[in-house]
């Protein structure tokens, strides 16, 4: 009974989307905003990765938003793990000799490779979120690999807090310079170079740091509490 | 042919969103019904990139001197799925952190056994 209701619910809503798509034809969009950062971006923000000039400075202020959306959903986490006592550790056998080492070996190139990610996020693919990510596997290999090694939860705290404060700061600052918040303040330089595009590779770093801790710090939580 | 041809992309998004739905709409096990949310969220990120695309499109990246903007994809739904596949992973953890926590309280992922709850 329950399927075929949700069958014939979602029938009803699939013609609806039919009708209202109708319009949209694949391949052929073309919005105003989207043609003017495409053509335009370069110039005027000196980044040559427009992905990254639309994430950190046209919707710098959206972008925000969205870090603290992740600061909240991980905050929320471990208030719902560590809420209830726990932390306590299962019995777990160690690691074979190859997996420790192993883990031992890849853990600092994949820190690297992170923040190679998120410093070039201005000028190839990439950037703070994808550098965080790629950081916060490491920390998983980590706690697959060798469990004892862990992080320290002050260190952790301590980036993700520094992340969001330097991102704050900086967009307070480009009010204090020119007028509005997250404004551009810095020198633009020449394109294609590491130091270019004034504030966007700061604050891409700044976030690369905040996504990293945040998730690395929700695979702590996650593997405390099994 | 050419329907489908045009619209690949679109099918494939709105599959995945429904199947999703379908999963959280139907499954009793709270684990499944996560499951579900993944697959919706997937589907909804393949639908917003799809929306964006500009058929022989390149990405919206000058890596040479010589490129062209003519052919670019639109830049913002990119950046849009950037964060939001980001967000997606950590609400997945929080919802996957209540399981845990569901879990231990009721002693069973079935949603139709927990005492008290009625769905």
């Amino acid at each position: 009974m329950r399927k075929i209701v949700s069958i014939i619910l979602l029938v009803i809503a699939a013609l609806g989307i039919r009708l209202s798509l109708k319009e949209v034809r694949f391949g052929e969009h073309e919005t105003e905003v989207g043609k003017h950062y495409v053509d335009e971006g370069r110039d005027e923000t000196g980044a040559t990765n427009i992905v990254t000039s639309v994430v950190v400075s046209y919707r710098g202020f959206d972008t925000l938003g969205e870090v603290t959306v992740l600061f909240i959903a991980a905050t929320g986490l471990g208030a719902v793990l560590t809420a209830g006592g726990g932390g306590k550790m299962r019995k777990t056998e160690p690691a074979s000799l190859v997996l420790y080492t192993g883990c031992r070996i890849l853990f600092p190139l994949i820190l690297i490779f992170g923040i190679y990610i998120f410093i070039h996020g201005h000028l190839t693919p990439g950037g703070g979120f994808q550098g965080g990510a790629i950081i916060a596997s490491g920390f998983l290999l980590n706690y697959l690999g060798c469990r004892e090694r862990r992080i320290s939860r002050v260190a952790s705290n301590l980036a993700e807090s520094l992340g969001g404060l330097i991102f704050v700061v900086i967009g307070l600052l480009g009010l204090v310079f020119g007028g509005y918040f997250l404004l551009n303040f810095l020198p633009k330089g020449t394109p294609n170079t590491l130091f270019s595009a004034g504030i966007i590779p700061i604050i891409y770093i700044a976030i690369g740091f905040k996504v990293g801790s945040e998730l690395a710090s929700i695979i702590d939580n996650l593997i405390e509490e099994s | 042919m050419s329907f489908l041809h045009n619209y690949t992309y679109y099918i494939g998004a709105f599959g995945l969103i429904f199947i999703g739905l379908y999963v959280i709409l139907t499954k009793h096990n709270l684990i499944k019904v996560i499951i579900g949310l993944g697959i919706l969220d997937t589907g909804v990120n393949l639908f917003l990139i799809s929306v964006g695309y500009i058929t022989e499109g390149t990405a919206p990246i000058f890596s040479g001197p010589d490129i062209d903007t003519e052919h670019m994809v639109d830049p913002v739904p990119q950046a849009l799925v950037l964060t939001a596949i980001v967000i997606g992973v950590a609400v997945l953890a929080l919802a996957l952190s209540l399981a845990i926590r569901l879990y231990q309280h009721y002693g069973t992922l079935n949603l139709r056994k927990m005492k008290g709850q009625r769905w």
